[in-house]
């Protein structure tokens, strides 16, 4: 017999995830924002080209395991729900290690009448409240993706072309990834920023990233007087990133069109092309209120509270095991 | 030509690149929130033997090399080359100093070690973990001695130099702990 069998997560770590997921529904509570449940298979799919999504089958149809529980959220918060919130477990193709598990848990939320700063300081004032129940006082910082790049690398990434970032990862030492599409500007932003920008932010707080380039927009609006720019933030806690959140795009044939763009993409790619939410986009045109929503990662600020080396450190049973 | 997906990146896994023969330690899945995805890996050259880190888009393809590990019984050593046999095929190879490093001075003849082959020639070859090997040489023994912390050099038969305790004699047979380089027990006949 082996030990296999047995738990990753110390009884202890799982104490802590408990108390972690009660204070996480306390917090909603007393702001009155409602917890909700919505379906975890859906016969549309993202269209993003970074994420693949779990299929499986049921009466002759295709059916996704939902990547984030985003589509449903928004078809209830046009029909009217106003603040909600979820914890979710979500599925992602592909990815397992360190800090990913392919199924994980997602803390969700919406605020109508936000924008992506005073959401910001509802996520600072909810960890906040997660960490003092463990006597911790955690630091945040807030810093613009241009302005991030600029401190780092000298350089703006809004106006620079590939050629000025292949210059920049040249000058300063960085190593080019091999299969690197060195024509594909996004995909140097990309590396950019995990090879060099996020291993820059402090171990000891929390640093929130603030309006990404347009081209990753993903479902933010983008500012109105600087149309380069889309109102998109994360959350990292030294590089790790925790947090995705939006100023939520409203406009439904901005949000169509954006579909359309990723799943051609994907054909480019070799990747297959998704079922478009057909639903939602009806919804946007009946009227999603002006709102900011963000995703965290609840297994990931576990890592972060109890110091632990690998996700499965913080899960009962890492998928496979 | 095989060939391996980043997403089928793991420690062990045998990659060929520029053309050497490595070995992943370690792979780690880096992204930037939303976004692409790399995959950074640290890797152990058969060749060199250092270790290199290199960084893969996620979703490139990376010739396999074709190296497997084979139990191979350790024959003799002409001066040049040591001859390993495989017990199952009686398949003979010719491994150069080169691909033994530390591990010649642990093996005796009979010896089953794993031999790593590359295109079928031996790259390295790795003793077990536990080898048993007689004293060839060593300081009188000190009787009664055996509460005692004290040590000696040994020399065993192979050629290995241990530290083992005050009380091992000349001709006592050892369990010896090849990674650590560290005497274990003596082994009752």
């Amino acid at each position: 017999m082996t030990d296999n069998w047995k738990p990753g997560a110390s009884l202890e770590t799982l104490k802590i995830r408990a108390r972690v997921l009660q204070s996480i529904r306390a917090f909603f509570v007393a702001r009155d924002v409602l917890e909700v449940e919505t379906p975890i298979l859906s016969k549309s799919a993202i269209t993003d080209p970074q994420l693949e999504s779990f299929m499986t089958q049921f009466n002759q149809t295709d059916y996704y395991l939902h990547t984030s529980p985003e589509f449903y959220m928004k078809r209830l918060l046009a029909a009217g729900s106003g603040d909600i919130y979820q914890i979710a477990r979500v599925f992602r193709v592909d990815e397992q290690g360190r800090n990913h598990n392919p199924e994980f848990s997602m803390l969700e939320w919406y605020r109508l009448g936000f924008d992506h700063h005073a959401l910001m300081d509802e996520i600072e004032n909810l960890i906040e409240n997660i960490f003092s129940g463990l006597q911790i006082t955690p630091g945040f910082a807030r810093i613009s993706y241009q302005q991030a790049f600029q401190n780092t690398l000298g350089i703006d990434p809004l106006a620079s072309d590939v050629s000025e970032l292949t210059q920049c990862a040249k000058e300063n030492n960085i190593e080019i990834p091999q299969g690197m599409d060195l024509d594909d500007k996004d995909m140097w932003l990309d590396w950019l920023m995990v090879a060099s920008i996020a291993p820059g932010f402090s171990k000891n707080r929390f640093t929130f990233l603030y309006d990404y380039p347009a081209s990753q927009a993903a479902l933010a609006r983008l500012d109105k007087s600087d149309s380069r720019i889309a109102h998109r933030f994360e959350l990292f806690s030294g590089e790790l990133e925790l947090a995705n959140g939006f100023y939520e795009l409203t406009d439904a044939h901005e949000q169509a069109e954006r579909f359309l763009n990723e799943n051609k993409l994907r054909e480019q790619r070799g990747q297959k092309a998704m079922p478009i939410d057909l639903q939602l986009l009806d919804a946007l045109k009946a009227g999603l209120p002006e709102c900011s929503g963000v995703a965290i990662g609840v297994d990931r600020l576990l890592m972060v509270l109890t110091q632990a080396g690998h996700i499965r450190d913080v899960i009962p049973f890492e998928t496979g095991k | 030509m095989a060939s391996y997906s980043t997403n089928e990146f793991k420690g062990g896994l045998k990659l060929l690149l520029d053309g050497d023969p490595c070995s992943i330690i370690e792979n780690e899945l880096v992204k930037p929130g939303k976004g692409q995805a790399f995959n950074r890996v640290k890797l152990r050259n058969f060749k060199t033997g250092r270790v290199l880190e290199k960084t893969f888009k996620s979703g490139e393809s990376v010739e396999a090399a074709d190296v497997v590990d084979v139990d191979m019984e350790f024959s003799y050593n002409d001066g040049e080359f040591w001859y390993f046999m495989d017990p199952n095929t009686f398949e003979q190879v010719a491994a150069p100093d080169s691909a033994l490093t530390e591990s010649g001075k642990w093996i005796k003849p009979q010896e089953l070690c794993t031999v790593t082959l590359w295109d079928g020639v031996p790259l390295v070859v790795t003793p077990p973990n536990f080898v048993e090997l007689a004293v060839a040489e060593t300081d009188p023994g000190l009787k009664g001695d055996t509460a005692q912390g004290g040590t000696k050099p040994a020399t065993l038969e192979s050629g290995a130099i241990v530290k083992v305790p005050l009380f091992i004699e000349i001709g006592e047979v050892l369990k010896v702990d090849t990674r650590s380089g560290e005497y274990v027990s003596r082994v009752k006949e």
